[in-house]
C-alpha cells in the first residue's frame, strides 16, 4: 500500500468548464466508431464495415 | 489538474479498449464467424426469401461479409481492435471529465476508489441497462430495415441509464446526513425507478430469424457483455491505479520515497 492518498479536493467548476469543449469531439469519435453509416463521415459504409466486428461485440445495434 | 486527468482518461481508455479488443478477438470472433457462415448459407439458399437477414451482398440495405464486401474479414478483425481502442479513447476521455467534476464532491474520498466506483456505475448505466433491454446481436440477427429505429431506441436507453445514474448520485448526495441504509436504498430507488419504467415502456425488438441456433446467440451475447465488462474493469483499475500512484508520489515528502516509484 502506498500509505494514505490525500483526500481529493473538488476542482472548481470554472476551471473545469473550458475542458468540456473536448466532450463533443470525443462523442463524435464514439459516434463514428459505433453508429456512422456515411451520414457524417461521407465515407459510405466504409467505417461501418471497418468497425463491423467491434460494433457487434460492443453491443451496438448493427444492420 | 483537469488536463492531467483528461490525458490519463484518454490513455487508460485506449489501453483498456485494446485489452477488451483482445478478449473480443479470442472469445467473440469465433461466434461472429459462425453467424456470418449461417448468414451466407441462408443468402445462397433462399435468394427470394423475403424474411430476415441481408441476402443481397453489395446493396445498400444489406451488406455482404463475403468476397464482395467493402472490407474483407481479416481487415474487419483488425478493425475490431481499432473500434475498441477508439471507443476506449472516447469513453475514457468523457469519463475523466465527469470524474474531474465528481472528485471531492461525491463518492469515496480517495481517487482510486472513486475511479472504481464510477467505472462500475458507468458499466451499469451505459452497458448493463441497455443490454438487458436490447441485447447485442451477432450478424444475421436483426432486420436491416429497422436499423434506424433500433439505433434510436438504443440511444434512448443509454440516455435513460445515464440519467438514472445522475439521479442516484444526486439522491445519495441530498441524503448525505441520513442513515446509510436510507441513503443507499433511496439512491438505488432513484436509479431503478426510471430504468424499470424504460424497460417496461420502450418497445421490444424481436428479430431473431427462425432456426437461428439459440446456443450461438447466447454465447455471442455472453462474449459481447464480457467484452464490455473487461473494458470497464480494466479501465477502472488502470485509471484508479494511475490516480493513486500520482497521489502517493505527490504526497511523499522529499526524505521518504514511496515504495512504488523507484526512478
Amino acid at each position: 500500500m502506498s500509505g494514505h492518498p490525500a483526500p481529493s479536493a473538488a476542482i472548481p467548476f470554472p476551471r473545469l468548464r473550458p475542458w468540456l469543449l473536448a466532450v463533443p469531439v470525443l462523442l463524435l469519435v464514439a459516434y463514428l466508431v459505433l453508429m456512422d453509416n456515411g451520414a457524417v463521415s461521407q465515407a459510405g459504409t466504409f467505417l461501418h464495415e471497418l468497425m463491423h466486428d467491434g460494433r457487434h461485440l460492443l453491443g451496438v445495434p448493427c444492420h | 489538474m483537469v488536463r492531467t486527468l483528461l490525458v490519463r482518461g484518454l490513455l487508460t481508455g485506449l489501453l483498456a479498449g485494446l485489452v477488451a479488443g483482445g478478449f473480443a478477438f479470442l472469445f467473440g470472433e469465433p461466434h461472429v464467424d459462425s453467424a456470418i457462415a449461417l448468414e451466407e448459407a441462408a443468402a445462397s439458399g433462399h435468394r427470394h426469401d423475403a424474411g430476415h437477414g441481408h441476402d443481397e451482398p453489395g446493396t445498400d440495405a444489406g451488406h455482404g461479409h463475403g468476397e464482395e464486401a467493402v472490407v474483407s474479414r481479416p481487415v474487419q478483425k483488425a478493425g475490431l481492435f481499432l473500434a475498441t481502442g477508439l471507443y476506449g479513447l472516447a469513453v475514457g476521455g468523457v469519463f475523466a471529465l465527469v470524474f474531474a467534476g465528481l472528485r471531492g464532491r461525491v463518492g469515496p474520498r480517495s481517487d482510486g476508489r472513486l475511479a472504481l466506483a464510477a467505472a462500475g456505475a458507468a458499466f451499469t448505466a451505459v452497458v448493463l441497462v441497455p443490454f438487458l433491454k436490447y441485447p447485442a446481436n451477432p450478424p444475421a440477427v436483426g432486420d436491416p430495415e429497422t436499423i434506424n429505429d433500433r439505433t434510436l431506441l438504443y440511444v434512448v436507453i443509454v440516455l435513460v441509464g445515464l440519467a438514472a445514474a445522475a439521479i442516484a448520485v444526486a439522491t445519495a448526495r441530498r441524503a448525505a446526513s441520513a442513515d446509510p441504509w436510507v441513503r443507499w436504498s433511496s439512491a438505488a430507488g432513484g436509479f431503478l425507478v426510471p430504468v424499470i419504467a424504460a424497460w417496461v415502456l420502450l418497445p421490444g425488438v424481436d428479430e431473431v430469424p427462425d432456426g437461428f441456433p439459440a446456443t450461438l446467440l447466447w454465447e455471442f451475447r455472453i462474449a459481447s457483455i464480457g467484452t464490455q465488462l473487461v473494458f470497464w474493469a480494466a479501465f477502472g483499475v488502470l485509471f484508479g491505479w494511475a490516480c493513486d500512484r500520482a497521489a502517493a508520489r505527490s504526497a511523499a515528502p522529499a526524505g521518504r520515497v514511496a515504495p512504488a516509484s523507484s526512478s
